[in-house]
């Protein structure tokens, strides 16, 4: 198989045959991050831009190290140093930015959408780090490339998602790509948080955590934005740890061998007990460690490479 | 000058329906007869225009009721001229203006402005709308009577909606003994959130902030309580929700004085239309859903909804051509309304005949004109050409605005000819 996609935007555009190859690719490029000389020559000469306009240390930093171990040249620019602050539109500074023949642009974006409409702007390959509450795919597929080397699979898996669903990108992309695997996501959160339609995109919505839990063989927890609580989403981060946190009591309820994950940064004692975050089952940090891989793979497929990096 | 047109099918529900022949002379209708009866004058000369009306329908001049033309302040959008030419392209012979220009149409300085560049551009006729409130701010009433001794017709809090309801129920009281119409843009801003699209699975899929439809219908069902409650005239505007019709219908058949408009785009595309991240699909109040689409078709076949109207909101490319959720709210209206409202037609839901009265007769009725093509009356007429086929080519605009969902798409049906005051002001090539 060719990987013939310029761009990723988002889930919703990646056949179940392009994830799996992703996820394939990935798992290749881990045991470079592994060596002690952690770089392999594949893209030397190419240049990313990494174009952050919401705040991020893991996702940017993890894009950063996944271009340099493949010697890549990474540019890093951001909202404040950037010339938006000039009050210049996203499509002048974009199209700036590809006049310097930049190979791909990563993008972080506080508005839904603008990695598509960026990449309908510009000729070089486009990845969506993040935008708005749309999709957020290298984090999506990083979690599932981290569901797969625990479960082999995703057929049939049960897989809860709690937390701010409405806010969520990583939710929106979770759900997308596991159910067009096979899995079975079951989501939950006060009402406030679960938006109009949600069970069309592949998931069905339970009434409250214990019914989401149960059972479940992955539980992925959502960070709740502290930020949002004067938006009436919540009364309080206490009743929210009560009712939707997860803690070791609601953990013993999912499968013996269920998983916890996060895509951070966490809010300890909210969303997730310190004990879970920091138990047996939990798999924040192994996320984290995919990033890199599932970022190098990306790169990589859109670049141009097939599935053996270290080949050429 | 005089114009002779011949043997035009005139559709002018309550006055004419059938063949005839129309003079006009000196800004009026001179006559109107049956076909031969018309004594002969030379051909097209210098003083007189012979217009062969066949295969056309002559119906009272369009009248589109809700247009934002950005003069004052915003002319870079557009002008009162090219905002009027648009609409004489359209075959609008009137609109009215929204007073949410820069600055506001707040008081007699403003609206005297607009009719003076109106008289200049030599094209539809503008019936100017006052605020409410001064500068919009939804604060303190403007000196309205003032106003309309300048020349407005109606007052509306466009875009800014009033949310104190004793000012709106004050604003009402005093229209009433004005005698004039209040018109609603219905919005419960809190509820709307700042969302962009409509609520429902293309926003979430989207991830895009949604506008529930309570947005919209809490506002109208208000209204309608003050309506009930003043005795004053309201208009709603844009109407787009299934639940805004189902209240309008109820609160008409208890004899509650209220009207509504809505526009072409809900009845033509809903929020599964809308391409990723398109800004030309944006409008407030948002595309909605099927269902809504369906009850705001419902709603013209049983008269609930008077009139359509354009809401016309030309933009800027640059205002466009951002992310969705900082892009400019509106759509252009003026030359694509008449053919996508003539598809009611083509698709049997509503007659000629009613969707005459739905452009041109119920506006004329909220304005408290006489538009019956008769003699004495203003010879403002469109002639419609029910076959000519085209396609939207926003370039080809008169409007200075080229964001519409439309491009592209096939249409049926346009003015052929527009006649405002007795002069020609559109001729379709």
């Amino acid at each position: 198989m060719r990987f013939e996609k310029k761009d990723i935007l988002d889930i919703e555009s990646l056949s179940r045959e392009e994830i799996t190859y992703i996820l394939d690719t990935a798992r290749g490029m881990k045991e470079i991050s592994q060596r002690a000389v952690k770089k392999v020559p594949t893209l030397r000469g190419k240049t990313i831009v990494l174009f952050f306009q919401e705040p991020s240390t893991r996702t940017k930093m993890s894009f950063e190290l996944a271009g340099k171990r493949l010697s890549a040249d990474t540019v890093a620019i951001s909202k404040s140093s950037s010339s938006i602050v000039k009050g210049e539109t996203l499509r002048d500074t974009v199209r700036t930015l590809e006049s310097m023949k930049p190979d791909i642009i990563v993008m972080r974006h506080s508005s839904s959408g603008a990695a598509c409409q960026v990449a309908k702007w510009v000729k070089c390959s486009v990845i969506n780090a993040g935008d708005g509450t749309h999709a957020h795919p290298s984090q999506a597929l990083l979690d599932m490339m981290t569901i797969q080397e625990e479960k082999g699979g995703f057929e049939d898996l049960n897989v809860s998602i709690v937390g701010d669903i409405s806010h969520s990108r990583v939710a929106r992309s979770n759900i997308i790509g596991l159910s067009r695997m096979g899995a079975k996501v079951t989501i939950c959160a006060p009402g406030t948080m679960i938006p109009v339609g949600i069970e069309q995109m592949g998931c069905t919505v339970a009434r409250d955590m214990d019914t989401c839990v149960a059972d479940a063989d992955v539980v992925m927890m959502l960070r709740i934005q502290k930020e949002r609580q004067g938006s009436l989403l919540f009364p309080s981060e206490r009743e929210y740890a009560t009712l939707y946190g997860l803690n070791p009591a609601r953990l013993a309820m999912a499968a013996k061998d269920a998983l916890v994950m996060h895509p951070g940064p966490l809010n300890r004692g909210v969303e997730i007990s310190t004990r879970v975050a920091d138990g047996e089952q939990s798999l924040i940090l192994d996320q984290v460690t995919n990033g890199v891989a599932l970022r190098m793979a990306l790169f990589y497929l859109v670049a141009g490479g097939s599935k053996n990096a270290d080949s050429n | 000058m005089q114009i002779q047109i011949k043997g035009v099918r005139v559709v002018d529900p309550g006055n004419i329906e059938g063949i005839r022949d129309i003079s006009i002379r000196d800004g009026l209708f001179e006559a109107v007869s049956e076909p031969g009866q018309m004594p002969a004058v030379a051909n097209d000369s210098d003083d007189v225009k012979v217009v062969d009306g066949q295969g056309l329908i002559a119906v009272p001049g369009l009248i589109d009721v809700h247009v934002h033309l950005r003069e004052p302040g915003q002319e870079y959008k557009e002008t009162i001229e090219t905002g009027l030419k648009a609409a004489a392209a359209g075959g609008f012979t009137a609109v009215c203006s929204m007073p949410n220009t820069r600055p506001v149409n707040d008081n007699a300085q403003i609206t005297s402005f607009i009719l003076s560049q109106a008289q200049k551009a030599n094209a539809a006729r503008v019936y100017p709308v006052g605020a409410i409130s001064r500068n919009l701010e939804g604060q303190k009433l403007n000196d309205i009577a003032d106003m309309k001794k300048a020349g407005i017709w109606a007052v509306t809090d466009d875009g800014m909606p009033v949310t104190d309801s004793q000012l709106m129920r004050r604003t009402l009281e005093y229209c009433k003994s004005l005698d004039i119409p209040v018109l609603v843009h219905a919005e419960d801003k809190r509820l709307a959130d700042g969302g962009s699209m409509n609520e429902g699975l293309p926003a979430t899929v989207m991830g895009i902030k949604g506008i529930p439809n309570a947005a919209e219908s809490v506002m109208v069902m208000r209204d309608i309580a003050l309506a009930e409650l003043t005795g004053a005239r309201v208009h709603f505007c844009h109407m787009s929700t299934a639940q805004s019709i189902e209240a309008i219908r109820a609160a008409k058949a208890k004899g509650v004085r209220v009207t509504c408009e809505t526009a072409p785009h809900y009845f033509s595309l809903t929020d599964a239309d809308v391409p990723p991240y398109d800004t030309h699909f944006k409008m407030n109040p948002p595309l909605r859903s099927e269902k809504d689409r369906q009850a705001i078709i419902e709603g013209l076949c049983d008269g609930t909804i008077d009139m359509i109207a354009t809401d016309h909101a030309p933009h800027a490319e640059d205002e466009k051509q951002v992310e969705f959720d900082r892009a400019a709210f509106g759509i252009v209206g003026l030359e694509t309304a008449l053919a996508l409202s003539l598809d009611l037609v083509v698709r049997g839901h509503l007659t000629l005949v009613q969707l005459v009265e739905k452009m041109a007769k119920a506006p004329a009725d909220l304005l408290g004109i006489n538009n019956n093509i008769m003699p004495g009356n203003p010879a403002d007429l469109t002639l419609i050409d029910l076959d000519a086929g085209w396609t939207v080519n926003p370039d080809a605009f008169v409007s200075k605005g080229r964001n519409t969902p439309f491009a592209g798409r096939r249409l049926k049906g346009a003015a052929a000819l527009t006649i405002v005051g007795g002069r020609i002001v559109y001729t379709r090539d």
